[in-house]
């Protein structure tokens, strides 16, 4: 019926389909970004915190991952677990990867948000009589968090869209989903154009949130 | 009793790593190397060219161009890159327009770039307050004069590193290429590993050969900027 409506022979099955792709995409950009965001959040905190040598490791470590496509790295994650004996399935070694690239970039974040932080004010918290980890929770945390929040959201939204490469592994998200569909069917444009949608509506607001938060701390 | 290690995961890998097949198929995969560095190239030149055009009707705030450039900029930013090549691929054969796998490639990537430098180029102009032009001008420059000496180099100075950035993404976005059937570096890896199933192997070298052309990209612009930016 809501076919014959658009003039394409899409099923409300067909819809079905294509939700439950949009919902493992939900899944797994939700597992992606609590796992990545929270050894982001470690990690940028040592780097932050430790001298060079420790530094310049890590930074190069995780900088491999911001330099190479994740795509390769989807494909070279899957074919090495396998080498080793474990072989994973599709949505594993996808959620594994995307949270390590999401840890990638959540250092970076996590860093930045800890060096928001005027050393006067540590001292200050720390002379307060608060101990290491007391300035952190309550002093560092709240600020560093204020000040990242919107480059955080855009990195979660990358991560969104990056989701969609886990299709070559054989994960049923969404755009694979997709694709299957458009191979029965031969409607390529309208199919797309509803998948670009969800996207789109998933994440423009989110965007246009951050931007207006990140407008208003400016101010 | 069994032993505490059958726990563990038992490390002797049942594998022999074969870099020969890799090494002759060199060649290819350097060939592959080639397209994707000139789609990179390509599509960060036209992609900067529309976003000029694309930064000046955002900066009007109001009217018909306003609004299309808005409406780029947003679909850019905010569906995957890969939906936009299936969008190019497949998308437009609805309207009678079939892309080659290079040119989709290509144009979706030009898109994007377009879509996240418009908004870069429209910071970096927005950062000038409109008193310089008057001021350029009450000293008696032409409006020529006050772009080449005065605007454009702030401007220049404010984008140069985020467009930089755009550049590294648009190189390791072209491996998406790959998934159409185009031969970049991604796509030769993939049809060669497709011969011998030496997936590890294969895709390891990619991964090195598109780790080492981003810091190529990278120092050769550091350099380009150390020349143009020092201290004016």
């Amino acid at each position: 019926m809501i076919g014959e409506f658009f003039g394409t022979n899409l099923t409300a099955n067909d819809m079905w389909f294509l939700c439950l792709g949009a919902l493992r995409t939900l899944q797994l950009t939700a597992v992606a970004v609590v796992a990545g965001t929270l050894g982001g959040i470690i990690l940028g905190i040592i780097r932050a915190e430790s001298g060079w040598f420790a530094n310049t490791l890590l930074g190069s470590v995780l900088d491999i991952l911001r330099s190479v496509p994740l795509l390769i790295q989807l494909i070279i994650f899957n074919s090495f677990v396998s080498i080793l004996g474990y072989p994973m399935s599709a949505y594993d070694s996808g959620a594994i990867v995307l949270s390590l690239y999401m840890a990638a970039n959540c250092t970076e974040i996590a860093r930045a948000g800890v060096k928001a932080v005027s050393k006067s004010m540590r001292w200050a918290s720390r002379s307060l009589g608060m101990s290491y980890w007391q300035d952190l929770r309550y002093v560092v945390l709240p600020i560093g968090f204020r000040v990242v929040f919107p480059s955080w959201i855009g990195v979660v939204l990358g991560v969104m869209k990056d989701s969609a490469l886990v299709s070559v592994l054989g994960y049923f998200e969404l755009l694979k989903s997709a694709q299957t569909l458009i191979t029965r069917m031969q409607e390529p444009l309208f199919i797309l154009i509803l998948v670009g949608a969800f996207y789109f509506a998933l994440s423009y607001p989110i965007a246009r949130l951050a931007d207006r938060l990140e407008k208003s701390e400016k101010r | 009793m069994e032993s505490l290690f059958d726990w563990l995961p038992s490390l002797d890998i049942a594998y022999t790593f074969h870099w020969r097949t890799v090494w002759k198929a060199f060649p290819k995969m350097l060939d592959g190397a080639w397209i994707t560095f000139q789609i990179a190239v390509l599509s960060m030149v036209f992609g900067t060219l529309i976003a000029l055009f694309l930064a000046v009707a955002r900066l009007r705030e109001s009217g018909i161009l306003y609004r299309l450039a808005t409406a780029w900029v947003e679909v850019a930013r905010n569906t995957p890159a890969l939906f936009q090549i299936y969008m190019a691929f497949f998308g437009l054969g609805a309207f009678g327009i079939f892309l080659s796998s290079y040119t989709a490639v290509l144009a979706a990537i030009t898109f994007n770039n377009a879509g996240y430098l418009t908004e870069v180029l429209r910071g970096g102009f927005k950062g000038i307050p409109k008193t310089q032009m008057s001021a350029s001008k009450s000293l008696g420059m032409t409006s020529f004069q006050a772009y080449r000496y005065i605007i454009v180099p702030q401007v220049l100075r404010a984008v140069y590193y985020p467009i930089t950035n755009q550049m590294i993404w648009a190189l390791l976005t072209t491996s998406l290429g790959m998934v159409v059937g185009l031969q970049e570096l991604a796509g030769v890896t993939q049809t060669e590993q497709g011969r011998t199933f030496r997936t590890f192997e294969f895709f390891i070298v990619a991964g090195v050969m598109y780790y080492i052309m981003a810091k190529l990209i990278m120092l050769l612009a550091h350099l380009i900027g150390w020349r143009l930016l020092r201290n004016r």
